[in-house]
Formats: C-alpha cells, structure tokens, sequence
C-alpha cells in the first residue's frame, strides 16, 4: 500500500576556484560549506550508512563498496539539510520534505545557501581570488555530477515492479524535468541542443554504481527509516533544476507515479525495448516527436507515454485518493501542471518557456543565435548554457530571466529565505534542525535516522528516528517549549 | 504558498493567453522584441568574457 511519499533532493555543484594556479576542488569546496558554517558545525554520524547494499537483496562482501565516499567538510544544518563535500563537490541535501512545493522551497533555498557561501568565502581568499559554484550536471567534456532525488516507497513493493514501472518513466519524464545542454558527450555524437544534462551518461538498465556505467534505475538500498517498513528508493537520473515549475513537476508526478505502483494500479506495461537508448533517443530530440519501441509492439513518443500515465494518475486520483501523494490539494496540482505541460509539449515545447529549464534556456540560446548569427558549435553558447546555471545572483542568466519577468515562480522568496534557517515543520527534518537551533553544543552527531545528544553525562543519548513523519512540530513543537536542556528533552522522550 | 500556486496554475488560462498572444496587434509584437533586445543587451553585460577560454577552463571531476 502506498506510504506518504516523504521526498528530498541531493545537489552535487559545480565547483570552480578562480584565479588561483592550483584549484583544488575538494579545498574549494571545503572552504565553501566552512565559510557558510563556521561555528554551528555539528557532524555527521555514518554509523547507518551502507551504500553498499542492494535493493535486489544482496550486499557485496569481501570487497570495498562500488564508491568510497571521502568525507572531509559534513555539517547539518537548522534546516534540517546536510550540507558536505563529496567527490570533490559541495553537496546539499535537503531536508525531507512532505509534499513537491515544499521540496521546492528546500531545494531553492540550497541554491540561496551557495550563494551565500560563495560571498562568505571571499574573506579566505585573496582578492584575485573566487569560488563559483554552478547548478549543473556536467562540465560539457565528459565529466558529470549528480542530482538524486529521493522518495520513500513501501518495503513490500517487489523491486524488481519498481523497476520494470520506473524504466519507461524515467525515460519518458526528461521532457519536462531536462535542463537542457548545447551538444552531446559521452559518445554520443554531434548533437546541437539535446534535453536533458544527464542523459548521455547512462549506460545500464539496473544497478548500484552512480558515478561509473551509471544505470538508469539505482538500487542502492540505504533507507534511512524503518528497513522492515520502508525503501528509500535513490534516483540518480534527473537534471538539476533551476525552474520552480520543473521541480514541482518533476517531483510530484514522480511522487504520485510511486504510490500507483505501491497500490499496484497499473495494469499495463510500457516497458520500453531498450531503455538506455531510448533515454538518449528521447534527450536529444529537442522537437519531442521521437518515439520509442515498446516491447509489446508499437512505438510511441514520450508525451504520448506520458500522458497514458497522466490518465492513469488522473484515475487513481479520482479513486483511491492522493493522500500519500503529498495531500489531495497539493497532489491536484501537479495533475493540473502535468497536464498543463503535456498539452503544451505537444502544440509547441517553445510554450513552456519560463516553466521547464530546457525549453527556457534554449528560448534565450536562441535569441543569441538570431540575434548574433551564432552556429550551434560557437564557445558563446556554450558560455551561455553553463552561465544559465551560475549560482551567483549577478551573474546567474536564469535569475537574469526571473528579475525580467520571464520565469514562473511557485514559491515567495521569504519563504525561501526562511527555509535556509528553518525546517519543514512535516517531518522528522522538524526535530532535527530544532535540536541543532536549541542545543547546538549538545548535538554531538546526526544523521537521516537518529541524533546522537550529549546531556551532561554518560553515556551519550542516541535518539532514534525511525519514522520519517514523527517529530513533526505537531509532535514536539512543545517539547522545545517546555524543555530547558538537552537532558529534560531526553527524559521527555523516554517517559 | 499553496494559495498562490493555485491562483496562478490553470491550464485553461495559459490556452487563453497564448490566443491573446496570437492577436496581438503588430506594436505589439515590436515591444516584446524590444524587451528581448534590451534582456540581450543586459545578459552581454554579466557575460564572462572570452567565452571559448572560459568555457575550456571549466573542467569538474566526475561526480555521481
């Protein structure tokens, strides 16, 4: 049965250091995230981390995990977020989230954190000197980084339906969730304008890898809640987004594709004869109409396969409900957007510009292309696909487009603003961040499940947190009330 | 926040304004591209310069 779909994003940035002969960027990113935190620093507990395990039921012993993390700069802050270096990029991860427009908030408000870090690391540096960080996916010679979503989904659910739902899914979502890119990598030829950073990158159908052969479904079974009860399942193919509507799209449809598959309410199979081309197939047709082969016989396009799930989602809708959606209000949304979207993509993709990242950037590629006579290979636009990205707010192009008019927002800035400090009050993310803004001295470590609490004596306090939706502030908003110290907190809990 | 996401959504509106668009009178249609032009011109400005070094110069270590 389908569990509320609590959900976050991880951010891997891009990360530059100018001026500076030797631009080390795990130094750069570490003195990113150490600019930004200073002295609120509480670190991370790996105690339950295993990125080694197998959703398909196996870990892989006597041998080193696929990835040795190497984590030198980790910090939680009172939002709930992580905030740390990762393969030589600042990552941000988001609190977790209860529904699509609050992720929204939480994932903008990391953007507003590097930006903030960026202007609080220019007092390391020399004047010369600059830290800029981009909100991409790859560096357009080959070398890519991530942007995962994560989703809790129902432990009962067999992997391998999750799989077998989430293949042609993922394959068929780029036309709304690309961020667009200026040519083709990874061997994937010449290419003017494709939809998706991501795409030329995948290389398999299932598998725990993220960094090499990438696969298409990741089954990294790490879930950070209740293992008996819940998965976390890990998606490793998505863009990073800079449009509000893009990532309210891209994480309510998905949300709502989840639970259909949890109430087992998909009664036909669209998988797709070969998945990892039929990714890039779909990436590098900026027009949409490429279709893809079903292995039942017949082609379609992705907006055809996604409007069969929009129906689908529109039905479960109408008769189950999108409560574990995220909340009929906010799950109708998405449906209305989905739909909005789809219409849109098949009269014109260009009448999503200012709402889908790749149709927006490719609007303003465009306009330089008519107005200065560029060739689809000119540095200029390619300059002009990786400065879109730039987090910086006087040099971003797409903040340039916002302050213009020219891009939709779903959110207000004050509550972005907030949420860089403040967590979502409807989930465990609540309790976390509460602890590190009361007792931010008695914090001594956390993490996703638990928060290690050191209450004046021996022995350390480990607060398990288990359950995703409990310490939501209207569980323990009160407790913060009434407690003075750590220690009473603690004993509340107990009693 | 829900509040205003629902006012501003429908799908209906959208179709709406894009026939407006369509019959847009010609003036119009200058004064966007106005707009566009004077947007260009301010994009120019925060552009880095020497886009083909800048762009080389931009190299990430692979991450996830």
């Amino acid at each position: 049965m389908a569990v509320p779909k609590v959900c976050g994003i991880e951010t891997e940035y891009g990360v530059a250091l100018r001026g500076a002969a030797d631009a080390n960027p795990v130094l750069a990113s570490s003195m990113l995230i150490n600019a930004y935190v200073e002295h609120r620093k509480v670190g991370w507990d790996f105690e339950d981390e295993s990125p080694g395990r197998d959703a398909r039921g196996f870990a892989r012993e006597g041998a080193a995990p696929p990835e040795i993390e190497t984590h030198l700069v980790n910090t939680v802050l009172t939002n709930g977020a992580r905030y740390y270096v990762d393969h030589a990029h600042p990552e941000y991860s988001t609190p977790e989230c209860a529904n699509a427009l609050e992720l929204v908030v939480a994932d903008k408000a990391g953007e507003r954190i590097l930006g903030r870090s960026m202007q609080a690391s220019r007092r390391l540096l020399t004047p010369e000197q600059e830290i800029v960080v981009y909100k991409n996916n790859t560096d357009g010679k080959g070398n890519s980084y991530g942007t995962h979503e994560n989703y809790l989904v129902d432990r009962t659910v067999p992997f391998a339906t999750l799989v077998r739902h989430l293949l042609p899914w993922f394959v068929t979502r780029q036309v709304f969730t690309g961020a667009g890119k200026v040519g083709g990598e990874n061997g994937s030829g010449k290419i003017e304008y494709q939809i998706s950073q991501r795409a030329d990158f995948f290389e398999e159908e299932v598998g725990l890898e993220t960094t090499l052969k990438r696969p298409i479904v990741n089954t990294r079974d790490e879930p950070h809640a209740d293992p008996q009860k819940y998965r976390r399942l890990h998606v490793i193919v998505g863009d990073a987004n800079l449009c509000e509507v893009a990532t309210f799209l891209k994480v309510g449809s998905t949300a709502i594709l989840l639970a259909m598959i949890e109430d087992d309410f998909i009664d036909k199979d669209y998988s797709i004869a070969t998945p990892v081309a039929a990714l890039r197939g779909v990436s590098h047709d900026p027009t949409c109409r490429t279709t893809v082969e079903l292995v039942d016989g017949g082609t379609i396009t992705a907006v055809d396969l996604q409007w069969e799930f929009l129906r689908l989602a529109q039905k479960y809708a109408d008769d189950v409900g999108l409560e574990a959606c995220g909340g009929d209000e906010i799950a109708g949304q998405v449906l209305e957007r989905w739909e909005a979207t789809l219409a849109g993509l098949e009269r014109d993709p260009r009448t999503l510009d200012g709402k889908l990242d790749w149709v927006t950037k490719q609007s303003l590629l465009d306009a330089y292309r008519e107005r200065d006579g560029l060739e689809w290979d000119d540095p200029k636009l390619a300059l002009l696909d990786l400065q879109y990205h730039d987090v910086r707010p006087g040099r971003s192009l797409y903040e340039r487009l916002v302050r213009a008019g020219k891009v939709e927002r779903l959110v207000e800035e004050e509550d972005v603003t907030n949420a860089m400090t403040e967590p979502p009050p409807t989930t465990r993310a609540y309790f976390r961040g509460r602890c590190l803004a009361e007792w931010a001295d008695a914090v001594v470590a956390a993490n996703w499940d638990s928060l290690i609490l050191d209450v004046g004596s021996d022995p350390l306090r480990r607060i398990p947190m288990m359950e995703p939706l409990r310490g939501t502030q209207a569980h323990v908003a009160s407790l913060f009330e009434e407690c003075t110290t750590p220690a009473e907190l603690v004993a509340r809990l107990a009693s | 926040m829900a509040e205003r996401e629902r006012k501003q959504r429908p799908a209906p509106k959208e179709r709406v304004e894009e026939e407006v668009e369509d019959l847009a009178p010609p003036k119009q249609g200058e004064k966007i591209k106005e707009e566009l032009d004077d947007l260009l011109d301010e994009i120019d400005s925060v552009l880095e310069e020497n886009a083909e070094d800048f762009v080389k110069s931009y190299v990430q270590k692979g991450g996830q």
